[in-house]
């Protein structure tokens, strides 16, 4: 009697322990078909790849014919500023080829080179460029790359929208960032006659944009003075912070500007040919200067010989205007894409 | 005749000196107490009560943001469709919603047999006087105390790469969010285990019933309340995990459903985090939205739990 009261009350636990292990099955039997599929479509595909190689010359538009019946997986992971810009590419390219799966991640630029070194991912996106250290690791386990800018970015610096300040020259910015600055209110800066404390706003020392902005500022990279207010890998943190502070101070991300329009003020930065302010033409033309960016992928070699690779690279730089566009960041120049067209070239002859 | 004296109703001086004692007592305890007391009293219900309201203003102001934030986003739109950056406004969570499932699922198969399996060993079978089980339970007890970003250390290291070698696949956030929350569950399926009384089991093995016949047919059954209490607060904890996630492989852009064994997952706490950070404000009222859903998706799971825990209740 006990006993199969006992049984009876323990059965839907058996059940729902079968139901697991059904979907777990089922799950396996799924992940296998797709690999099967995925490897008997890279054979299929491998005659094809050369034709594409022919076509590549003439492909500057945004048709892509051939690609259409690609499949396969293309793994994307790396700098969660340069992240956007990939789902974007992504997005647009599996519109023409379905059935192609691309994957995008957000590991940090430090994070996506460590995967990427270790041939996990077929694209690293980055901030910054790849460090002396990293790039030793992909060499010891044989992994050829190349840094593509598919993208430009704007530092920029904001400031309250009352704050009567309009430029600032790069001896000023590192005046009040430099790693020995006390300055603690704006007058105290040169040239400046404005009566705020000043209230210092600034990224994570693991971000790109930290390192970007300390070696064009203060001349070495990580170098910069550490009382303010670190909000970390929130960026918007950091606007919040400047608006509601009449001597908030913040640097961060073009498309962070572009959001928040009317809520904060971007100051335009002298770099010794007079005040520049940041716009996608400032930043094309070379003028917005020391801070525009460049915006990275790095593709590796062997990940370039498989079709579907190959396709979405050249898709995401003949493409460079509109996904730069969506993700909110600046198209690049034309000698910047065709850069980037002859070392994939050297990365799939080569 | 002394027999007598003591079936009449005793009038001892001792007796009448208990009886005046029980009164005091009686009194003091429920009768009209010293202004002092009261006071006291009154205080400590006031902090209880403040405790409680804190608990429940800061939860009720979540939702509430959350309601308001998202709500311009709480459509289906939410629920069937993928991640999309060119179209914010039609973006939604599915691919983050099963993935979160798959993860849970696998945990939830993951935790019930192995913590249950540690606890009955460490109650039921475990010599507590050999230093080997002192020293494993001192470790469950310290394991319940690191940092989930240490797991996925572990993980990325030893699952998703060698030994296990599985890949960046939701089986592999599975078992490191399975050993995160383990500890939780081996506590609490220890503690329902020994609540079980001794009595129960020493009547089933005076009936001949072998220790592995007690454990299963009258120990387990009986426990099944308060382990199911321990699996629903290790779910709970589950469910939240974004950290170890993301470095076992959950990637922010997924547009495909996952499948158990393959890469390319991610998760509703991942993709939440990842959407709050960005400039876009659309982007913002989508997390808000996706923070809904996560509340959604954690009370289903725990009601389909405590029901199934009331089902188990057992009275002695």
């Amino acid at each position: 009697m006990k006993i199969s009261n006992a049984r009876r009350r323990l059965a839907p636990l058996a059940v729902a322990g079968a139901a697991a292990l059904v979907l777990a099955a089922c799950g396996g039997d799924d992940g296998n078909s797709d690999d099967a599929n995925a490897a008997s479509d890279d054979t299929a595909n491998s005659d094809n790849s050369s034709d594409d190689d022919d076509q590549q010359d003439d492909q500057d538009d945004d048709t892509q014919d051939s690609a259409g019946d690609l499949s396969g997986s293309v793994v994307v992971d790396g700098s969660s500023t340069v992240a956007p810009l990939g789902e974007a590419a992504a997005e647009l390219f599996m519109m023409e080829n379905p059935g192609v799966r691309v994957t995008v991640g957000t590991s940090g630029t430090g994070g996506g080179f460590e995967k990427f070194c270790n041939g996990e991912t077929d694209i690293s996106e980055a901030s910054r460029h790849i460090k002396d250290e990293e790039s030793e690791i992909c060499q010891t386990s044989g992994i050829a790359y190349e840094g593509l800018t598919v993208a430009n970015d704007a530092l920029t610096v904001l400031v309250h929208p009352d704050n009567p300040v309009q430029c600032l020259s790069v001896e000023q910015l590192n005046q009040i960032w430099a790693p020995d600055s006390n300055l603690s209110s704006w007058d105290e800066i040169d040239g400046i006659d404005y009566d705020a404390a000043l209230d210092l706003y600034g990224p994570g020392t693991d971000s790109g944009t930290f390192d970007y902005f300390t070696e064009a500022i203060n001349g070495e990279g990580g170098a910069q003075r550490t009382d303010y207010n670190n909000i970390g890998e929130d960026d918007n943190t950091g606007i919040i912070g400047v608006e509601g502070s009449a001597g908030g101070m913040f640097y961060v991300g073009f498309s962070y500007y572009v959001e928040n329009q009317d809520r904060v003020k971007a100051l335009e930065i002298d770099g010794g040919d007079g005040c520049v302010a940041p716009s996608l033409e400032t930043v094309q033309d070379g003028s917005y200067s020391p801070l525009a960016r460049g915006l990275y992928i790095y593709p590796s070699d062997s990940a370039l010989e498989k079709p579907e690779v190959l396709a979405f690279v050249e898709y995401f730089i003949n493409n460079a205007d509109p996904i730069a566009e969506a993700a909110g960041f600046i198209g690049m120049t034309d000698e910047q894409a065709n850069e980037a067209r002859a070392q994939v070239q050297t990365l799939v002859g080569g | 005749m002394s027999t007598d004296e003591k079936d009449a109703p005793p009038r001892t001086a001792r007796t009448r000196l208990a009886v005046a004692g029980a009164r005091a007592t009686t009194e003091s305890v429920f009768g009209a107490r010293p202004r002092g007391d009261r006071v006291s009293n009154r205080l400590f219900l006031a902090l209880l009560l403040l405790g409680l309201a804190v608990a429940m203003a800061g939860l009720a102001t979540m939702i509430i943001w959350a309601i308001v934030e998202g709500s311009p986003r709480l459509n289906m739109d939410l629920i069937t469709n993928g991640p999309s950056t060119l179209n914010i406004d039609q973006a939604g969570y599915r691919p983050a919603i099963l993935g979160s499932i798959y993860v849970i699922g696998g945990v939830i198969a993951l935790i019930l047999p192995l913590g249950v399996g540690a606890a009955v060993y460490l109650e039921e079978y475990a010599d507590k006087s050999r230093w080997w089980n002192r020293l494993f339970e001192l470790n469950i007890q310290n394991l319940a105390g690191v940092p989930s970003i240490v797991f996925g250390i572990l993980g990325l290291a030893f699952i998703v790469r060698q030994p296990l070698g599985l890949g960046f696949v939701p089986a592999a956030g599975a078992i490191t969010i399975a050993l995160l929350v383990l500890p939780t569950v081996i506590l609490a399926s220890r503690e329902a285990i020994r609540a079980v009384p001794p009595s129960i089991r020493e009547g089933s093995l005076a009936l001949g019933a072998t220790q592995w016949q007690t454990t299963w047919r009258q120990v387990l059954p009986a426990a099944t309340s308060g382990i199911l209490t321990g699996v629903i607060l290790a779910v709970a904890r589950a469910i939240g995990e974004a950290a170890p996630l993301l470095l076992v492989g959950a990637v922010t852009f997924v547009t495909f459903d996952p499948s158990f064994f393959s890469p390319g997952f991610t998760t509703l706490p991942t993709q939440i985090f990842d959407w709050a950070g960005r400039p876009q404000e659309q982007f913002q009222v989508l997390a808000a939205a996706g923070v809904l859903i996560m509340l959604a998706l954690v009370l289903v799971m725990n009601s389909f739990a405590v029901w199934l825990r009331n089902r188990f209740e057992q009275k002695w």
